[in-house]
């Protein structure tokens, strides 16, 4: 204990709430955060909704038209043209589809994916256990970008195989956790209780083990959601993410590398929106993780690079 | 002691020996690996000639143990593109990517450890928020956007770094980019380690007895705190070389992480198979390297028969 009064050198005591603070705290990030992904969602969902445009029409008269100017149509162009003259807007409205699709998807698939593993894990034991839990180091250690640009080069662009690999890379943190969490659970008495009064495993599992990791897997899947965005981002960059007639965030910023000195806009939006959006979902999870379980501390965001 | 370094080791080679699996596997599962080979207007005749002259007609897992005694031997075949056996390739790239590496982690250990280490001693100052929001931003950041705008400010509009060229100044903007996300999450860990540790009894006797506030910090605390500094930085170093990917497609800058682009994009199948096995042969000796650093830092870590560390 600290006597009264007695106040440390060296750890100086938190100071809170100060004058200079207020305005810093006052912006309460969850709840912006809460709506940047709720915008984003929307744009995913219904993007007829947010822009009538068409993210693939080519208007060669309009190439390269800087923000905010007027098209030959008439109209005005909120973030300018690109290249073909493709409205950069629209194709940032739907780049959010292939962004949040693809992200969910990954992170649904990790999460089954690494859900499974930590079980088996952790009720065979032995052989498997260490089989799996062997891998699971190994993927950490090891850059899976590699070994996810050789799968995608090799099996072709698709949608299904990128999603494939950005999920595959990113099962280790659920099979930690769900593997953690059931060994200290099957110790407890009401699952020995449950055991004795003849219950079967996968009723246990369910009644169980699941509901008390799930607070713990939203809030992993959270910062998979922006890790996997990010991941998705980064082959499609590399050129070897979704197919290119798709639009996608990294997919523009790689197409308007080359107009970098003149037409920064090409590049400049689609890195505002990705930086945005996975700030926003990290903030998210930072909440989300206050709120729900206060006893994990260490950040799971699980990135590929 | 030794014992320690032999099981790790062992597995080392466990690890190398399932990335030959895995990759053989990914390109020989993916159909007929010769269709990787031939144009698109071979002919049936085309084709039953190249499977056969690379042996991909044999049985499967005859192939593979082909493919791996060659691989010990270190020989991972010519590369389709070069025209050279692979391996010398690879290791001609592999200084430039480590220099980057190394460079980057210098500037997380450089930049993000006094920063995180004054956050916490300095809990809850203004410097401490603006470092969080640093370190926030800077892991969310897309590594090829941070690349791009850095080019852009500094070599397009203020003209200060050349974007290609030699000499040190080449490896600025790429090692600021590929360090960015370290630095966030070095000056994270570091702060929550320190914060962990600053807690503790002993640092508060170590003031009573009137050690100065620099002594108290770096040596009593900073050294306790440093264990899990020093993982992630091992960790991060995993990262940096697959980060090394998209900041060396970014820069068009010489290393590994290009070549193996290239590789993957011209269907490079020799060359995939050997950037792959030597990157994880440089992982997997350096986590060893960690590992064994531990104990110079921490004495109190000894390694028995076992080697779960």
């Amino acid at each position: 204990m600290v006597p009264n009064g007695a106040v440390s050198m060296v750890i100086a005591p938190p100071r809170r709430l100060r004058g200079r603070h207020l305005l810093f705290r006052a912006i309460r990030p969850i709840r912006a955060s809460g709506l940047v992904v709720a915008a984003v969602i929307v744009c995913a969902a219904a993007p007829g909704f947010v822009t009538h445009g068409n993210p693939n029409a080519v208007h060669l008269l309009a190439r390269f038209a800087p923000p905010m100017s007027r098209t030959p149509a008439g109209t005005v162009s909120l973030l300018g043209t690109d290249e073909l003259g493709r409205d950069i807007f629209t194709r940032l409205v739907y780049g959010a589809r292939t962004s949040m699709l693809i992200g969910a998807a990954a992170v649904l698939f990790a999460g089954v994916l690494g859900t499974g593993l930590g079980l088996t894990a952790a009720i065979r034991g032995g052989l498997a256990d260490s089989v799996i839990m062997r891998l699971a180091d190994m993927q950490f250690a090891f850059p899976f970008i590699l070994l996810a640009i050789t799968i995608i080069g090799i099996f072709g662009q698709t949608i299904q195989n990128v999603i494939l690999v950005v999920g595959l890379s990113n099962w280790v943190a659920y099979a930690r956790i769900v593997r953690a969490e059931t060994l200290a659970v099957r110790e407890r008495a009401y699952v020995e209780a449950a055991r004795a009064i003849g219950m079967t495993l996968t009723r246990i599992v369910w009644r169980h083990v699941l509901p008390n990791v799930c607070a713990s897997l939203i809030v992993v899947a959270t910062f998979g959601m922006a890790g996997s965005i990010l991941a998705e981002a980064g082959l499609s960059f590399l050129g070897l993410g979704v197919p290119l007639r798709i639009p996608s965030w990294g997919g523009m910023l790689a197409d308007g590398r080359q107009y970098l000195d003149t037409e920064y806009w090409l590049s400049f939006f689609p890195g505002i929106a990705l930086f945005i959006t996975v700030l926003a979902v990290n903030l998210l999870g930072d909440g989300l993780r206050d709120a729900l379980d206060p006893y994990v501390r260490t950040r799971k965001a699980s990135r590929f690079w | 002691m030794t014992r320690y370094i032999i099981g790790r080791l062992g597995w080392a080679v466990v690890v190398l020996w399932t990335l030959t699996v895995v990759v053989f596997g990914v390109i020989h599962l993916s159909g007929d690996p010769t269709a990787l080979y031939v144009g698109q207007e071979a002919t049936a005749q085309d084709y039953a000639v190249i499977r056969h002259a690379l042996g991909f007609d044999r049985p499967l897992l005859q192939q593979y143990g082909s493919f791996l005694a060659h691989a010990v031997r270190g020989d991972f075949g010519r590369s389709l593109r070069f025209q050279q056996p692979t391996l010398p390739i690879v290791l001609g790239r592999l200084p430039a990517t480590l220099e980057l590496a190394v460079a980057a982690i210098g500037l997380a250990v450089i930049l993000a450890i006094p920063l995180g280490v004054f956050s916490a001693v300095r809990h809850g100052s203004a410097l401490d928020d603006i470092g969080t929001v640093l370190a926030l931003s800077g892991q969310c950041m897309p590594t090829f956007w941070l690349g791009i705008m850095l080019i852009l400010i500094f070599s397009v509009q203020l003209r200060w770094v050349p974007i290609f060229g030699t000499g040190p100044l080449r490896l600025v903007l790429p090692a600021v980019t590929l360090g960015a996300w370290a630095m966030a999450r070095t000056a994270r860990i570091t702060r929550s380690s320190m914060l962990e540790v600053l807690r503790q009894d002993y640092l508060r006797t170590a003031e009573a007895k009137g050690l100065s506030a620099a002594t108290v910090v770096l040596k009593h605390a900073l050294r306790n705190g440093a264990i899990p500094i020093l993982t992630s930085l091992g960790l991060d170093f995993g990262n940096l070389l697959g980060g090394a990917v998209i900041v060396e497609t970014v820069f068009g800058y010489p290393g590994v992480g290009l070549l193996s682009v290239n590789a993957v994009v011209g269907k490079d199948i020799p060359l995939i198979q050997a950037v792959v096995v030597v990157v994880a042969a440089v992982l997997v000796l350096l986590n060893l390297g960690i590992d064994l650093l531990y104990v110079v830092l921490d004495p109190r870590i000894r390694y028995g028969s076992s080697y779960g560390a």
